[in-house]
């Protein structure tokens, strides 16, 4: 036990030592959160547009006022001209221009029907669907306001309700996915990467013919990442809470609890790499491109799984990281308890299992 | 010191397969001998320091290594046993220190005897101003003798040096072997393979490899008038060309 403690000490020495990898591994998660929280926004917010319309009548004018004061929207620009709209695009002053027909008011007033014509600039298809959804929005409700106390003979009254999230914020989506993501790639790559450099050194040879067990020259390497990783979840969260104003609902000892048994499925995946390979670069490589991308494509944090064809939905399953995201999402958002994630829990439990057996089994073959 | 062998192997091998890497070989090493251990690449010499090192299990036949058996005990081996190899010395982004304590840790010293055991070591090479130093900082030479020193901090009676000497200049060389005679001295055993064959006119006894079975062994004297040599590189040259394995 006490050569093990002389193992943990000088992996973390070595951690302490490399200093610039150690600013990456705390920086890292401050940096993602920043920039998915302030800077790749996919929320609609204060939208350039530009509204067409030959001659502004009154009704035009406030329904345009309407449009203009909502938090979705900002009007950069009025056209007289249908010919303007073509350059408004391609000089991508803003993504929709609202079309008002000639003479709108009086049509309102005497034909009881108008036209609006509303142009999205669809290279962002997401994009321009929200923003169309969200005028849409504003001009059926102008609309009810004209008609007033008006009885209709029939109505049908929606009433939407956006449940866990009615503020539509991306936080709560990006939050556990920089989460999950970030424990899959520092989990896996340092652990794998540092085992690989003793073998490069060859100084694993010199740790094997020592009197410690092998399995501890092992683990002791994968402890001051679980640590890290640790630190980092604690980074996420608080950020999270205090930067982004984002409550987390459930209880955050099951959080912190799950998070530990992730750390160590990606801890257990790191060392099975390790002992796959002999090159550090190959190491990277492996746990960039044989995981990073799976976890990224099959977490559901950027792509929804439900929407993808019947085998890949198939193939998601063996991503570990889908689900944590999972996990992650049920528990700080929807603020569900144990009782609804033991299923998950179950699942990276057994993977973890799996992948520690193996590694160590493949470890063993290559001493004999 | 006991006049019993540190090494006591008979018909030693160690298959994979149908390959045998290791076929029969029998010798003994006695304490405070400088046992050379010859052999072109691929000849079994590796594997045969494996098995005797503990690290892999032999096939057939029997072995001892400073009294234990090496299909039974080989944790006692390790414990008792000093390994060195030029691939890899120390942490370079350690330092001297911090090197000195993780070896010492790894075989067992703490608390005081180590402190003891440090200051001693530093002492001895004269390296007291620089133990706050990186290793990488240290000029090769000195990485070297450290590193000889670190592995035989907890005073095994068996140093396995693998191939320690190599990229090192003729002088730093000399210096080396100075420091595994007084060891030697001391009555350490060295067991010791190099492709050097000067250093080879050092050893007490030569042993050489080829194809998986011990050729020829015995002093380089003694080896020397046998082969009619001038110097054992001739006596390698003679043995070794006759190889069927590459590499």
């Amino acid at each position: 036990m006490k050569t093990f403690l002389a193992f943990v000490l000088k992996e973390f020495q070595h951690v302490w030592r490399d200093k610039r990898s150690l600013f990456i591994l705390i920086a890292m998660p401050v940096m993602l959160m920043f920039i998915f929280g302030f800077a790749l926004s996919n929320e609609v917010k204060n939208s350039n547009i530009a509204i067409l319309c030959p001659k502004p009548d009154e009704e035009v004018l406030s329904l345009i006022e309407k449009i203009d004061q909502s938090k979705y929207f900002t009007i950069n620009k009025m056209m007289h001209n249908p010919n303007e709209i073509e350059n408004y695009f391609k000089q991508n002053k803003g993504k929709m221009v609202i079309v008002f027909e000639n003479d709108f008011a009086d049509k309102l007033q005497h034909d009881k029907l108008a036209n609006v014509q509303l142009i999205g600039d669809a290279t962002d298809p997401n994009t321009a669907t929200t923003m169309i959804g969200y005028a849409q929005g504003i001009i059926a409700d102008y609309q009810k306001s004209l008609l007033g106390e008006t009885n209709l003979p029939y109505a049908i009254q929606v009433e939407t309700r956006m449940l866990y999230n009615p503020q539509l914020l991306s936080a709560y989506n990006f939050v556990p996915g920089v989460m999950a993501l970030i424990l899959t790639l520092l989990g896996t790559m340092m652990t794998s990467v540092s085992i690989v450099k003793e073998k490069e050194f060859g100084s694993m040879e010199l740790l094997l013919v020592s009197p410690v067990k092998p399995i501890m020259v092992i683990f002791s390497k994968a402890l001051p990442y679980a640590l890290l990783c640790f630190i980092d979840v604690l980074i996420i969260l608080l950020m999270a809470r205090y930067v982004l104003d984002m409550p987390i609902r459930g209880n955050i000892f099951l959080l912190l609890a799950m998070s530990v048994l992730f750390i160590f499925t990606t801890l257990s995946l790191g060392l099975l790499i390790s002992n796959s390979v002999d090159q550090q670069q190959v190491a990277m490589f492996i746990s960039l491109v044989g995981l990073m991308m799976p976890s990224l494509i099959f977490s559901g944090f950027m792509f929804p799984i439900e929407n993808m064809p019947k085998p890949m939905q198939i193939i998601s399953n063996i991503v570990p990281t889908k689900w944590y995201f999972e996990i992650l999402k049920s528990v700080m958002v929807k603020g569900l308890g144990f009782s609804y994630i033991w299923k998950h829990t179950l699942i990276l439990v057994g993977m973890t299992a799996f992948f520690t057996l193996v590694a160590v089994r493949k470890f063993k073959i290559r001493l004999s | 010191m006991s006049k019993e062998a540190i090494i006591k192997t008979q018909n030693l091998t160690k298959s994979f397969g149908a390959f045998t890497a290791v076929d029969k070989i029998s010798f003994e090493a006695m304490p405070g001998e400088i046992f050379g251990f010859l052999g072109a690449n691929g000849a079994g010499k590796t594997t045969a320091m494996k098995m005797l090192s503990g690290l892999l299990k032999p096939s057939s036949g029997t072995a001892s290594v400073v009294g234990f058996d090496v299909f039974k005990q080989s944790e006692m081996i390790k414990k008792n046993i000093g390994y060195m190899s030029q691939k890899f010395s120390l942490y370079d982004d350690l330092t001297v220190e911090e090197n000195i304590a993780f070896f010492g840790g790894i075989y067992g010293l703490r608390g005081d005897v180590l402190k003891l055991a440090q200051m001693e070591l530093l002492e001895r090479l004269q390296l007291m101003d620089q133990s706050k130093k990186l290793v990488a900082s240290l000029p090769l030479g000195w990485k070297q003798k450290l590193s000889f020193s670190v592995a035989m901090i907890h005073k095994p009676r068996l140093v396995f040096l693998d191939e320690p000497t190599g990229g090192v200049d003729p002088i730093t060389r000399r210096q080396f072997w100075e420091m595994i005679y007084e060891a030697a001295e001391n009555g350490v055993t060295i067991f010791v393979t190099t492709h050097y064959m000067d250093e080879a006119e050092y050893c007490s006894r030569v042993s050489i490899m080829v194809d998986g079975k011990i050729a020829a062994m015995d002093t380089p004297r003694a080896l020397k008038e046998q082969f009619g040599a001038k110097n054992m590189d001739e006596v390698f040259y003679t043995l070794a060309r006759g190889a069927k394995r590459g590499e």
